[in-house]
C-alpha cells in the first residue's frame, strides 16, 4: 500500500468532564473517500476539528505524508492543503460569491487593487469544473445552501486543497442536490484529493465511500471496506448492540374523524392553493424538496407568517390564527426544522426551554412563576422522554443534539397539542435518538394525536406517515394513501411536480 | 466546621455577581487607605445618593440590554421628564399631578421609542438616537434653554432629606431596585426579557409576543429616567435644560460593568447596583484624592473596558 496522505496515531483530546477522543488512529490515501460514522458526541466532530486545525490534540502523533506535524490554527491546515466545510456554513453571507471565494485570497493588481477581472475568470473556470451554475454577484446568503456549499467547495480548490472534509454536508440538501454533491466528490476523487465524509445517512455513507471508520464514545470501534459493510453490522458498531427494527410501525390506523381541514391557503414566499384535511391520530407526511413550499405552509398554519389567502377549520369551525400564540391557544404545535436558531434558547437551563410555552399556565397573580410546578412539569417530560442531562438546571447549549431535540418536543408535548407539527425531527441527530423520536411520534398518533410530519429523508416519511402529501413549487402536487406510500412513488411525484 | 465555611465561600462565588462585588470591596479599602475621609459618614451619604441616580436610569437601561437593545435617549428623557414636572409645579398644578406628568412623559417617550423598535422596525440604536436629539430639542424649545425654577418647598423633601439616616434616592432606590429584580427573577414578564435576548427568533416561535414585551420595557426604561429626572428637580431646586446630558453612558457603563452582556441574556439588578457604586467610589475617590477632574473621564473609560475583558476571561 501506498504511503497514507495522512496519518493519525493514538490521537487523544480531553474537554472539562469529557475525554472527547481516546487514543484513537486514523488514515486516509490520495484520492481515497473515507467515511466517519458514530452518533452524537461520539467524537467525529472533534477528530475533524483537529486534523482541520481547530483544536490542538493533547497527545498522538500526525502525519502527512510520512512527516510529522502539528497545526496551530485553520490557516495553517490550509496551507498545509487541508479544507474543511462545516455543517453550519462558514461563510459571509452579505458578499457575493465571488467575494467569498477569494476572501483573503484576492487577487490584487500592482496598485494593490483588487482584480475582479481576474478573479472572475478563476471563478468561472472552477464552478465550470464542478458543473454548478452560480450567479457571481449574489449574496451568498441568498443562494440556496447547496449553492454556498458549492462556493465552500469552490474555496476548497482554489486553496488546493488535498483533503476536504465534509461534516454532514447533505443534513439540509435535498435528494437531487445530495446526489449532485456525489458527482462531484467522485470527481474530487479522480483528481486525486481525498475526502473525508460525515452523515448520519447510512445509504450516502454507502454511496459515495471507500472505506468507512465507526467511532464511539470518543473510540475507533471499527474499520470496514465499504464494499463488504452492511446496514446492520455498521449500526451495530455505532450503537454498540443489535437494534432491532430501525424503524418503527404504526400498531394502530389513523381514524376518519377530521379534525383540521384548510381550503386554498397561500402566502409567502411561494404557497399557493394548498388543500388538505388532517384525520385525528393521522401522520400526515409532507414530502418534498427543499423551497417546494413545506416549512412556508407550516408557518402560515402556526401563524408565524401570515397567510394573504385561505381559511382554516378546526373540528369544522372555522378559526383564524394570526400568531403563534394564537395557534398554541387553539392546540397547534410548530416544531421548527432549525433547534439552535428556531427552537431553543441556548443560554437558558433545560427547565426554562421546556416551559418556554405554558407561561400562563404556571403563572398566577402579577405573573409570578409558580417554580415549583414549573420544577414538576419539566422533571415529568425529562424523565417522560429519558432525556440525558446532568439536571433541570443545566444550560441546554452542553446537551447534545438528539437531547436537545427531545427538549423542543417536551416543549410542545407541554401545550397538550391536539395537532402537532414536526419539521425535520430528526436531522442531525444519531441514530439512537432518532429510533426514540420515531417510537415517540407514533406513540403519540396512537393516542390521538394529529401529526403532520415534514422530513427530507424518504425512509421516515415512508415508515411513520398514513398518508403522504407531496408538494412542488408550493403546491400540492400528488396525495398517496397508506397502500400507495412507497420511496419510489414519492420521488416519483417529487420530480415530476 | 471548616466544610461548612467551605461550602459558603463556594456558594458565593457561584454568584456572578461575586467577583465585581469583591472588586468593590477592594476598591473601597484602598480608596480609604489613599484619602481617609472617604469612610466618614458625610461623604458616604453624598456617594450614595449620587450612587442611587445612576443606578436607577441603570435598571430602566438593564431591561432593555437584556433584550439586545440599548437606549440612548434616557439622559433626554431623564431632563425632558424634569422639565414638565417642574412646569407644572411652578405653575401651581398639585405636587403629585406635576410628578405623575413626568412620570407620563417618560412612559410617552419609552412607548414611542418601543413602537418604532418593534412594530416599524427601526434599529434601536437610531430609535433612540433620534429621541435623544428630540426629546432635548423639545426641552430648549419649551425653557429656551433657562431653567425653571418656583419649586414647592415640600417637593423639594423629595432630593433634599433623609429617612431613617439614608438620603431619600437611595430608597427609591431600594424600593425600585426590590420590584425590579423580583419582576426580573419571578415573573413570566422576567423570563420572556432573557429569552428574548437568548434567542428572539426561538422566543417568537414558541408563541410570546416578543413586540409587545419590547414596547414595555422601552417603556420602563423612560419610566425610571423619568423618575431620575423628577428627583434632580427637588434635589437642585430647579429644572435645568442640560439636565441628564451624558447619562446615558453611566446607565450603559453601570450596566456592563455589572456584568451585563450587551449582546442580551445576561445581567442582573444587583450587577447594576455594584457597576454603579464602582463608577461613585471612583469618582469620589478621585476627588478626594485631589486627582483633576479631567482623569476622572479616562479612568471610567478604563474601568468599562476592563470590566467586559475580565467579563470575556471569566466565560472563557
Amino acid at each position: 500500500m501506498a504511503e497514507p496522505l495522512l496519518q493519525l496515531k493514538k490521537i487523544c483530546k480531553s474537554f472539562p468532564g469529557v475525554k472527547a477522543l481516546d487514543e484513537v488512529d486514523f488514515s486516509i490515501q490520495e484520492g481515497e473517500v473515507v467515511g466517519l460514522l458514530g452518533e452524537n458526541g461520539a467524537g467525529k466532530s472533534t477528530l475533524v476539528k483537529i486534523i482541520s486545525g481547530v483544536y490542538m490534540p493533547d497527545s498522538g502523533d500526525m502525519i502527512w505524508y510520512g512527516n510529522r506535524f502539528s497545526l496551530k490554527s485553520i490557516m495553517d491546515a490550509q496551507e498545509k492543503g487541508i479544507a474543511i466545510i462545516f455543517q453550519e456554513l462558514n461563510n459571509c453571507p452579505n458578499l457575493s460569491a465571488l467575494e467569498n471565494l477569494f476572501l483573503g485570497r484576492e487577487i490584487r493588481s500592482k496598485t494593490g487593487v483588487v482584480n475582479f477581472r481576474a478573479m472572475k475568470k478563476k471563478a468561472e473556470e472552477i464552478f465550470s469544473y464542478l458543473d454548478v451554475q452560480i450567479p457571481l454577484t449574489t449574496p451568498v446568503g441568498k443562494l440556496s445552501v447547496a449553492l454556498q456549499q458549492m462556493v465552500e467547495i469552490g474555496k476548497a480548490l482554489l486553496t488546493k486543497a488535498k483533503l476536504i472534509i465534509m461534516d454532514e454536508p447533505t443534513s439540509s440538501l435535498t435528494d437531487k442536490e445530495s446526489r449532485k454533491l456525489f458527482q462531484i466528490i467522485k470527481e474530487l476523487k479522480a483528481k486525486n484529493i481525498s475526502v473525508i465524509f460525515i452523515s448520519h445517512k447510512l445509504e450516502e455513507v454507502f454511496d459515495v465511500t471507500d472505506r468507512i471508520i465507526v467511532l464511539r464514545d470518543g473510540r475507533r470501534v471499527g474499520e470496514l471496506e465499504t464494499r463488504s459493510a452492511t446496514r446492520d453490522s455498521l449500526v451495530s458498531l455505532m450503537v454498540g448492540r443489535e437494534i432491532q427494527s430501525f424503524f418503527s410501525s404504526r400498531s394502530k390506523t389513523a381514524g376518519t374523524e377530521v379534525l383540521l381541514k384548510v381550503e386554498n391557503f397561500s402566502g409567502p414566499p411561494n404557497v399557493s392553493g394548498v388543500n388538505f384535511e388532517l384525520h385525528r391520530g393521522e401522520i400526515l407526511g409532507f414530502a418534498g424538496l427543499i423551497g417546494a413550499g413545506r416549512t412556508e405552509l407550516a408557518l402560515l398554519l402556526f401563524g408565524a407568517e401570515q397567510k394573504t389567502s385561505g381559511r382554516m377549520f378546526l373540528q369544522g369551525k372555522e378559526v383564524h390564527i394570526r400568531s403563534p400564540w394564537q395557534a398554541i391557544e387553539h392546540g397547534i404545535a410548530y416544531l421548527s426544522e432549525d433547534r439552535k436558531i428556531k427552537s431553543l434558547i441556548l443560554p437558558m437551563t433545560v427547565q426554562e426551554n421546556i416551559t418556554m410555552s405554558i407561561h400562563s399556565a404556571l403563572s398566577g397573580f402579577f405573573g409570578v412563576l409558580n417554580k415549583k410546578k414549573e420544577r414538576e412539569i419539566a422533571d415529568s417530560f425529562v424523565r417522560l422522554l429519558e432525556i440525558k442531562t446532568s439536571g433541570l438546571d443545566q444550560v441546554v447549549n452542553n446537551l447534545s443534539g438528539g437531547n436537545q431535540q427531545k427538549v423542543v418536543i417536551a416543549k410542545w408535548l407541554a401545550t397538550t397539542p391536539s395537532i402537532l407539527i414536526l419539521d425535520e425531527p430528526t436531522r442531525g441527530i444519531d441514530v439512537h435518538a432518532k429510533a426514540e423520536i420515531h417510537k415517540l411520534i407514533t406513540d403519540l398518533a396512537d393516542k390521538g394525536t394529529s401529526i403532520i410530519l415534514i422530513s427530507s429523508e424518504l425512509p421516515e416519511i415512508v415508515a411513520l406517515s398514513d398518508r403522504v402529501l407531496v408538494m412542488h413549487e408550493g403546491r400540492v402536487c400528488r396525495v398517496l394513501d397508506k397502500a400507495e406510500i412507497s420511496q419510489e412513488n414519492i420521488m416519483g411525484a417529487v420530480f415530476s411536480g | 466546621m471548616a466544610q461548612e465555611q467551605k461550602s459558603l465561600i463556594a456558594r458565593f462565588f457561584s454568584y456572578r455577581e461575586s467577583a465585581i462585588f469583591l472588586a468593590l470591596i477592594l476598591l473601597m479599602i484602598s480608596v480609604t487607605i489613599f484619602a481617609p475621609n472617604f469612610i466618614s459618614g458625610s461623604n458616604l451619604y453624598l456617594v450614595s445618593r449620587q450612587i442611587s441616580f445612576v443606578a436607577i436610569v441603570g435598571f430602566g437601561e438593564l431591561f432593555v440590554i437584556l433584550t439586545g437593545g440599548i437606549d440612548l435617549s434616557v439622559g433626554s428623557i431623564m431632563g425632558l421628564s424634569g422639565v414638565i414636572s417642574a412646569l407644572a409645579m411652578a405653575g401651581q398644578q398639585p405636587i403629585w399631578l406635576s410628578v405623575l406628568l413626568g412620570l407620563f412623559t417618560g412612559l410617552a417617550c419609552g412607548l414611542l421609542n418601543g413602537v418604532l423598535i418593534s412594530y416599524v422596525r427601526i434599529a434601536p440604536f437610531i430609535v433612540t438616537l433620534g429621541m435623544q436629539s428630540f426629546a432635548r430639542g423639545v426641552i430648549l424649545i419649551i425653557t429656551k434653554g433657562w431653567p425653571v425654577t418656583n419649586i414647592p418647598k415640600p417637593f423639594l423633601i423629595v432630593g433634599q432629606e433623609d429617612f431613617l439616616a439614608l438620603p431619600i434616592p437611595l430608597w427609591v432606590t431600594i424600593f425600585l431596585g426590590v420590584i425590579a429584580h423580583f419582576v426580573l427573577s419571578k415573573t413570566t414578564f422576567g423570563r420572556r426579557t432573557y429569552a428574548i435576548g437568548g434567542n428572539e427568533q426561538a422566543t417568537f416561535l414558541s408563541g410570546i409576543n416578543v413586540k409587545k414585551i419590547k414596547v414595555f420595557l422601552y417603556m420602563i426604561s423612560g419610566f425610571m429616567a423619568a423618575v431620575v429626572g423628577i428627583i434632580l428637580v427637588a434635589r437642585f431646586n430647579s429644572a435645568q435644560a442640560d439636565t441628564g446630558t451624558g447619562w446615558e453612558l453611566d446607565a450603559i457603563a453601570a450596566a456592563v460593568i455589572g456584568g451585563t452582556s450587551l449582546s442580551g441574556g445576561s445581567g442582573s439588578i444587583l450587577g447594576v447596583i455594584i457597576g454603579a457604586a464602582i463608577m461613585g467610589v471612583i469618582r469620589n475617590g478621585l476627588v478626594l484624592m485631589r486627582v483633576s477632574a479631567y482623569w476622572q473621564t479616562a479612568v471610567i473609560g478604563v474601568i468599562i473596558v476592563l470590566a467586559a475583558v475580565l467579563d470575556r476571561i471569566k466565560n472563557k
